[in-house]
C-alpha cells in the first residue's frame, strides 16, 4: 500500500494535477460569494480540462507534428486534441465574457456582486 | 440533384449566412431581421422535412464535411432517430417565431432588438447542429454555441432579474459543457476517434476500463445538466420564468428537447444498450430518479404562485417522463419517450405560448390576477385548456399516447409499481392544470363577491401570436388522432436506438 501510492501519483501526475486544479475551480464556483471570484473558478475548472486534454496528447521525446520529406521524425505528439482545445479555449473565452457582461449588468441594477447581499437586494425589490 | 446531396450542410451554413445578414441588416433597417429569420426559419423547416422523408425512403443519409471520410473528417448524420428530432424542433421553432415578433416588441427593449434576432438564429443553428452532427467533439462545440446564445437571449428580457437567471444558468451549463468535454477527452484517450459510428465500433472491447466508466458518468451527468434532468434542474425554473415569453417558448420545446436528444444519442448510439444495461447498469437507477422527478417536478408544480414557473416546474416532471423510458429501455417504453418528445414539445410549447399571451396583454404571470381571465381571452384560455388535456394525458391526445406507450413499456418490463406511479404523476399534472383553469374560468365575479375584477383592458391578443398557439392546441389533438404516420417514423428511430434496423 505505502509504495502503491506514490506510484500511482508520480506516474499519472499530470492527470492528477488537472484533477486538482478542477476541483479547486468546482470549489471556487461553489464556495466563493463573489460573482467575478465564481468565474474565476470556472475559468480555473476549464483550464484543468484544458492541461488534461494537452497532457493526454504528449508523447515521450515526441516533436512537433511537422511535415519532413525525409520522414526522419516519424515519433510526434497527437496534434487534435491541441486543435480541439483551442476551439474549447474559444468557446471558454465567449462564456467569459457573457458571464462578465452579465456580472456588468447585475451590478448596475442591483449595486452589488456578493451573493448574500444579492439574495437581500432581490428580496427587497 | 447536386444540391439535394448538399441539403445537410447547407441547413448549417446558410443560417450562419442569414445571421450575418441579419446583423448587416440590422444596422441599416431593423424591421426587415424579422423577415430574414423567418425565411431562414421556413427554408431549415422544409429541408428538415425533404431530409426526413429522404431518410424514410431511402435509409440513414451520411454527409461527409469537406468530402473528408469519417475517421478523418467530420460527418453529418441524419438517420430516423435525428431526423425525427430535427422535424420536431424546426416545426416548433417555425411556430415561436411566428409568435415572438409582437410579443418581444413588449418584453424585449427595443434596441436590443437586432442582437436579439441574431442570438436567436445562433440559438437555433446551434440546435441543429447538434441534432445532425456525428462527431462527438463537433456536438461539443453545437452545444456551446446553443448555450451561450441562450444565456444571452434570457438576459434580453426586460426583468432586471433575468440577469442573475442569465448567470446561474451560465455557471451550471458551463459546468456541464466542462463535463461533457472531459467526457469526450476520455473517449478519445481510449479510442482515439472522435467519430459516434466508429466509438459505437471500437468502445465494446474497452467496456471494462475505468476510464470509459468515467467518461460515460460524465457524460451523462453534463447532459442532464443540460436537459434539467430531476435533481439537477435548479437553473431552469428560473431561466424560464425570467425569460422573454418567446425565448421560454423556444428554449422550452426545443432546446431542452435537444438536449434529451443527445443524451440520448450518447446512451444508445455511442454507449450501446448492452452498456447501459450489462457493463455499466445505470437503467435502474435511471428508472428510480425519473419517477422521483415525475413526481417531485409535479408537487414543486402545484405550490407555484406564477403561473411560468408552474409551467417550469411542470417541464421538470416531463423531462422524468421522456427518462423513465431511458430506464425502461425496451422497444415499446421507447417509442412512449420518443413520442413525448414530440408531444411534451408541443404541449408545452403552447402552454408557454399562452403565458407569453397572458403577459403580453395584462403584463403580468402570478395566478392570482388572472381571475376571470377566459372572458378576456377565451380563445387562449381555451388553447391551454385543451394543451392542458393533452399535458394530463387525456384519451385523445397525443400525451394520452405517449403516456400510453410508456405504461405499455414499463408493464411489458414488470415493473408495475412504477407504471402506477406514472400513473399518479397524471394525477398530480391534473392538479396544477386545474390551477389554471379555475382562475381563468371559474374565479372572479360570478361568486357575487364586491371585490371587482382587477384592472385588465386587454383583450385577445393578435393573430400571429393566437394562430400558431391555436394550431398547437389543435395539433396535440390531431397527433392524438392520426398517431399512425407519427409511430411510422417513431417507430424505426426507437428500433434504431435500440440497435436494430
Amino acid at each position: 500500500m505505502i509504495e502503491f501510492i506514490p506510484d500511482v501519483f508520480f506516474s499519472r501526475y499530470n492527470y492528477w494535477m488537472a484533477i486538482i486544479l478542477m476541483l479547486i475551480g468546482l470549489y471556487a464556483i461553489i464556495a466563493k460569494q463573489n460573482l467575478v471570484k465564481k468565474i474565476i473558478g470556472l475559468n480555473i475548472f476549464q483550464t484543468a480540462i484544458y492541461l488534461f486534454y494537452i497532457s493526454f496528447a504528449e508523447v515521450r521525446g515526441g516533436t512537433a507534428p511537422i511535415y519532413l520529406p525525409e520522414g526522419a521524425a516519424a515519433l510526434y505528439v497527437n496534434p487534435l486534441p491541441h486543435v480541439l482545445i483551442l476551439t474549447a479555449i474559444v468557446v471558454g473565452v465567449s462564456i467569459t465574457a457573457v458571464a462578465l457582461s452579465l456580472i456588468i449588468r447585475i451590478f448596475e441594477v442591483y449595486g452589488t456582486i456578493e451573493t448574500d447581499e444579492l439574495v437581500q437586494a432581490v428580496r427587497e425589490r | 440533384m447536386m444540391l439535394l446531396d448538399q441539403l445537410p450542410i447547407l441547413l448549417v451554413i446558410l443560417s450562419m449566412l442569414a445571421t450575418l445578414l441579419v446583423l448587416g441588416a440590422g444596422w441599416y433597417n431593423r424591421s426587415v431581421c424579422y423577415g430574414i429569420v423567418l425565411l431562414t426559419i421556413i427554408f431549415q423547416f422544409v429541408v428538415s422535412v425533404l431530409l426526413l422523408t429522404r431518410v424514410m425512403n431511402e435509409g440513414t443519409v451520411r454527409y461527409y464535411v469537406g468530402g473528408w471520410l469519417p475517421p478523418l473528417g467530420i460527418e453529418l448524420v441524419i438517420d430516423s432517430f435525428s431526423g425525427f428530432i430535427l422535424v420536431t424542433i424546426m416545426f416548433l421553432a417555425l411556430a415561436s417565431v411566428i409568435y415572438l415578433k409582437k410579443s418581444i416588441e413588449k418584453e424585449v427593449p427595443y434596441e436590443k432588438t437586432v442582437s436579439f434576432y441574431v442570438l436567436l438564429q445562433l440559438l437555433i443553428i446551434g440546435l441543429i447542429g447538434m441534432t445532425i452532427t456525428g462527431d462527438i467533439f463537433n456536438l461539443y462545440v453545437f452545444l456551446e454555441i446553443s448555450s451561450i446564445a441562450a444565456y444571452a437571449l434570457i438576459a434580453t428580457s426586460r426583468r432586471s432579474y433575468s440577469y442573475v437567471a442569465a448567470f446561474n444558468y451560465l455557471v451550471l451549463g458551463s459546468i456541464a459543457a466542462g463535463f461533457i468535454l472531459l467526457g469526450i477527452g476520455n473517449l478519445y484517450v481510449t479510442t482515439g476517434t472522435l467519430n459516434m459510428a466508429e466509438l459505437a465500433v471500437l468502445l465494446p472491447a474497452s467496456y471494462e476500463l475505468s476510464t470509459v466508466h468515467a467518461a460515460f458518468l460524465f457524460m451523462i451527468i453534463g447532459f442532464s445538466i443540460k436537459a434539467a434532468f430531476f435533481p439537477l434542474h435548479l437553473w431552469l425554473p428560473d431561466a424560464y420564468t425570467e425569460a422573454p415569453s418567446a425565448v421560454t417558448v423556444l428554449i422550452s420545446t426545443v432546446m431542452a428537447k435537444v438536449s434529451i436528444y443527445a443524451l440520448f444519442r450518447m446512451l444508445f448510439s455511442v454507449f450501446t444498450p448492452s452498456y447501459i444495461i450489462e457493463s455499466f447498469p445505470i437503467t435502474d437507477f435511471i428508472l428510480i430518479v425519473s419517477t422521483i422527478a415525475i413526481i417531485a417536478g409535479a408537487v414543486l408544480a402545484i405550490a407555484q404562485t406564477d403561473l411560468k414557473r408552474l409551467l417550469a416546474y411542470s417541464s421538470v416532471s416531463q423531462v422524468g417522463y421522456i427518462m423513465f423510458a431511458l430506464g425502461v429501455a425496451n422497444l415499446i417504453a421507447l417509442e412512449g419517450g420518443l413520442l413525448h418528445i414530440l408531444g411534451h414539445a408541443v404541449m408545452k410549447g403552447c402552454l408557454f405560448m399562452v403565458a407569453g399571451a397572458i403577459i403580453y396583454q395584462a403584463g403580468t404571470s402570478r395566478l392570482s390576477d388572472m381571475k376571470g381571465i377566459a372572458t378576456r381571452m377565451p380563445i387562449s384560455c381555451a388553447a391551454f385548456a385543451l394543451a392542458g388535456a393533452s399535458m394530463i394525458g387525456i384519451p385523445p391526445t397525443i400525451g394520452f399516447m405517449s403516456k400510453y406507450y410508456l405504461v405499455l413499456g414499463a408493464l411489458d418490463a414488470g415493473l408495475w409499481l412504477y407504471a402506477a406511479i406514472l400513473l399518479a404523476g397524471s394525477l398530480l399534472a391534473v392538479v396544477y392544470i386545474w390551477r389554471f383553469i379555475e382562475i381563468a374560468y371559474f374565479a372572479g365575479g360570478d361568486h357575487g363577491d364586491h371585490a371587482p375584477q382587477p384592472a385588465f383592458l386587454g383583450r385577445e391578443v393578435p393573430v400571429s401570436m393566437l394562430a400558431p398557439m391555436v394550431s398547437l392546441a389543435l395539433l396535440c389533438l390531431f397527433l392524438g388522432i392520426c398517431i399512425e404516420p407519427v409511430m411510422g417514423i417513431v417507430g424505426p428511430a426507437a428500433a434504431l436506438l435500440l440497435g436494430g434496423a
